[in-house]
C-alpha cells in the first residue's frame, strides 16, 4: 500500500500572554492509501489542530505534512486552496452542508469546483447518495434532512472527486448512538471501498471499533497507537 | 471562468431558494428606485415648469438692463433697444418679450392663473403655433395659448376668453379670441398665454401709478443670431454697440430664473440622500446576511473555494437582487407615470432617469462593498470554530 499522508516532526506553536503553547508537540505519523485511522484524545489534546494542519488550513511552526509526497508547509496560499479542493475531502462537526443547495447539489458542488461536473459526474454523486440510504433524499436540502442524512451527504461530497485523503472532525457528535455508527461503518467502507486514507477525529472511542489504526494524543504528543484489532476493540468497548 | 459560472450558480440557487426574503430586499430596492425616479422626475417636472419657454426660445441670447443679474422680473429694457439691437451686425432678428400674470376665467367659474406674456409677432420669443394660427398684429386682441391650458380647461381653438387682471386695486376683465395653441410654453410654473405687445400692454396687471400710461419696455429682449457667428463675438459687439444691457446665453438665462437653481439643488439633495439611504438599507441587509453565513462561507473556503468564488458570489447577489429591485421599480414608476394628470409637475425625463437607474443599479454593489469584504475575509479556522 502506497502511503498518502505522511506527517513527519510535526510542531505547531500558538503564541499567548501565558507564553508559548504547544498544540502538536513534535507529532509523526503517516496513513496508506485505503486505511481509515482515528485521532483521539482528550479536549485539548491537539487533535484538532492536527487536522486544521492536515486540511492544509493551517501551517505547521516546523516539521513536514507531505500529502502525496508534496510538503504543505511549501505551498503559497492559492496552492493550498487547490490542494484543499483537489486532494481532500472534508466533513465536519455541524454546519456542514451548503443550506440552500439539496443533497445531490451539494455533492456535486465538489465536482463543480473542481472542473469536473458533467453527466457522469452527476450520476456518480446519485449513486454514491444511494449507496449512503440517501437515494428518497436526493433533491431534499439540508433543513429537510435529519442529522444523520446531513452528514451522509457530507461523507459523499468528501469522496465524490476521489481526494487521497479524506479528513473528518467529529463527524458524529450531533447525531444519536446508533446513528453515529452506522455514519462511521458506511464512511469506513467507503474509505476501504475507495482506497483513500481517512482520518476521523473523534473524542468518542466507541466509535473507533471500524477504524484501522487508532492515534491517541494527549497534550500535543501523539502518545500511543493502537494497531492490532484486539488493541482497537478494546478500546472502542472502554476496557 | 470556470469560478465565475460557479459563483453565479451559487448566487442563483441561494437567490431561488430563499426567494422570498430575497424578494422583499428587492421590494425594499424598488421602493427606492421608485421613490428616486419620482424624485428625478419631480425635479424634472418642476424645472421644466419654471424654464419650458426660455428653453424652447427660438432665440440665442438674451438681453437684460444692465445690473438686473440676469433676473427677468427685474430687468426693464426700451422697446428701442430691440431695434438698435436688430441693427448689430450679426443679429439675425431680436424681439422684445414681457411677462406679467392673469387669470383665465372658466366656464364652470374656475379660474386658471397663467403667465401672460407680450412678445413682437414673428419674432424670437413669439412661439411657433401647433394648431391655428400664428399673432398677427401688435394690437389684435388675439392670444396664443400653451397646450396645457387646453388639457387644463374647456377652451379650445377660435374661442373667445376673458381674462382677469388687476389695475390699479380693480379686477378687470378682457376678452381675447384664442387663435393658436403652442406646446411646451410653460413659465414659472404656469401654462403661458401669448398676446402682441401692445394688447399685453393694455390688459397687464398694472399699478395705480401705471393706469392710462401706455409702456415701452419689454423686460428682455430675444437675440436670435445670424449665421457664422459666435455667441462671445456677438456678445462683445453688442455690448460696444448697445448700451445699458447685459447679455446671458439661454442655459444662463434659465440658471438665473428666480428660485430655480435653489429648487434643482434641493431637489438633487433630496435623491442624493435618498440613494444614500438605499446603500445603507442595502448594505445592512447583506452585511447580516454574510454574517448569518460565516460558518457556510467557511464550509466553503474549507473545501476549497479562493476568494474569487465567494467575492463573485457575493457581488452576483446584489447585483441580481439590485436588478430585480430596480426592474420592479422602474416598472411601478412607469405605471404610476401613465395616471398622473397634466397638472402634476412629474415628467420622466430619459436621460435623467437613466442617469437614476444607473445610479440605483450601483448602489447594490457599494452598499454591499463592506459585506463583500467581510465575506472574502473569512478564515475557514474560525468560521467552523476549529481554532
Amino acid at each position: 500500500m502506497s502511503i498518502a499522508l505522511e506527517v513527519k516532526n510535526t510542531v505547531k506553536i500558538f503564541p499567548s500572554d501565558a507564553g508559548e503553547i504547544r498544540a502538536v508537540d513534535d507529532v509523526s505519523f503517516s496513513v496508506n492509501a485505503g486505511e481509515f485511522v482515528a485521532l483521539v484524545g482528550p479536549s485539548g489534546s491537539g487533535k484538532t489542530t492536527m487536522l486544521s494542519i492536515l486540511a492544509a488550513l493551517l501551517t505547521p511552526t516546523s516539521g513536514q505534512v507531505l500529502i502525496d509526497g508534496v510538503d504543505l508547509a511549501q505551498m503559497s496560499e492559492a496552492e493550498r486552496v487547490a490542494l484543499r479542493r483537489e486532494k481532500i475531502g472534508f466533513t465536519f462537526q455541524s454546519n456542514n452542508l451548503i443550506p440552500y443547495l439539496t443533497a445531490r447539489e451539494n455533492v456535486g458542488l465538489m465536482l463543480r469546483l473542481n472542473g469536473r461536473f458533467d453527466r457522469a459526474g452527476a450520476l456518480r454523486s446519485e449513486e454514491l447518495l444511494a449507496r449512503l440510504g440517501l437515494a428518497e433524499r436526493l433533491n431534499n436540502l439540508p433543513a429537510q434532512m435529519s442529522g444523520g442524512q446531513q452528514q451522509r451527504v457530507a461523507i459523499a461530497r468528501a469522496l465524490i472527486h476521489n481526494p487521497s485523503v479524506v479528513l473528518a472532525d467529529e463527524p458524529t457528535a450531533s447525531l444519536d448512538t446508533e446513528r453515529a455508527y452506522q455514519v462511521v461503518e458506511t464512511f469506513a467502507a467507503l474509505i476501504h471501498e475507495n482506497n483513500r486514507a481517512g482520518i476521523m477525529v473523534t473524542h468518542d472511542l466507541r466509535m473507533c471499533q471500524h477504524v484501522d489504526r487508532i492515534l491517541q494524543m494527549r497534550d500535543g504528543k501523539l502518545v500511543a497507537i493502537y494497531e492490532t484489532r484486539e488493541e482497537i476493540l478494546r478500546l472502542a468497548k472502554g476496557e | 471562468m470556470n469560478n465565475f459560472f460557479l459563483a453565479a450558480y451559487l448566487s442563483w440557487q441561494e437567490v431561488w431558494r430563499n426567494r422570498g426574503r430575497f424578494l422583499l430586499v428587492s421590494l425594499v430596492i424598488g421602493l427606492i428606485t421608485l421613490l428616486v425616479l419620482f424624485i428625478a422626475a419631480l425635479g424634472e417636472g418642476l424645472g421644466n415648469a419654471n424654464r419650458q419657454y426660455l428653453d424652447n426660445l427660438d432665440a440665442d441670447l438674451l438681453v437684460y438692463r444692465e445690473k438686473a443679474d440676469f433676473i427677468i422680473p427685474a430687468s426693464r429694457v426700451e422697446r428701442s433697444t430691440a431695434r438698435a439691437i436688430r441693427r448689430v451686425e450679426g443679429v439675425a432678428d431680436a424681439g422684445g418679450i414681457a411677462t406679467s400674470s392673469a387669470a383665465i376665467l372658466l366656464a364652470d367659474g374656475k379660474t386658471l392663473k397663467v403667465s401672460l406674456l407680450g412678445v413682437e409677432p414673428g419674432r424670437p420669443g413669439d412661439p411657433a403655433v401647433t394648431q391655428g394660427h400664428a399673432l398677427a398684429g401688435d394690437e389684435a386682441k388675439e392670444a396664443v395659448v400653451d397646450l396645457n391650458i387646453l388639457q387644463r380647461s374647456d377652451v379650445k381653438v377660435g374661442d373667445l376668453i376673458t381674462l382677469r387682471v388687476t389695475q390699479g386695486t380693480k379686477d378687470q376683465l378682457y376678452k381675447l379670441r384664442v387663435v393658436g395653441a403652442t406646446d411646451g410654453q410653460l413659465y414659472t410654473f404656469q401654462p403661458s398665454i401669448f398676446v402682441p405687445y401692445g394688447t399685453w400692454d393694455r390688459v397687464r396687471t398694472k399699478s395705480d401709478a401705471e393706469l392710462n400710461q401706455p409702456s415701452s419696455t419689454v423686460n428682455v429682449v430675444a437675440v436670435r443670431m445670424a449665421a457664422g457667428i459666435s455667441q462671445t463675438e456677438l456678445k462683445q459687439r453688442l455690448t460696444n454697440q448697445v448700451t445699458g444691457i447685459e447679455i446671458a446665453d439661454i442655459p444662463t438665462a434659465v440658471a438665473n430664473v428666480p428660485g430655480f437653481s435653489a429648487q434643482q439643488s434641493t431637489v438633487q439633495t433630496q435623491a442624493v440622500f435618498t440613494l444614500l439611504i438605499g446603500v445603507l438599507v442595502i448594505g445592512g441587509f447583506f452585511q447580516i446576511q454574510i454574517l448569518q453565513k460565516v460558518p457556510q462561507i467557511g464550509v466553503l473556503k474549507a473545501i476549497g473555494a479562493d476568494n474569487f468564488l465567494v467575492g463573485a458570489a457575493a457581488v452576483l447577489q446584489i447585483i441580481i437582487t439590485t436588478v430585480i429591485g430596480v426592474a420592479l421599480g422602474g416598472s411601478l414608476a412607469f405605471l404610476f407615470s401613465l395616471s398622473f394628470p397634466p397638472t402634476v409637475p412629474i415628467i420622466f425625463n430619459g436621460a435623467n432617469s437613466a442617469i437614476a437607474i444607473v445610479a440605483l443599479l450601483l448602489i447594490g454593489p457599494v452598499g454591499g462593498l463592506v459585506s463583500i469584504f467581510y465575506a472574502v475575509k473569512i478564515e475557514p479556522l474560525k468560521a467552523l470554530r476549529l481554532s
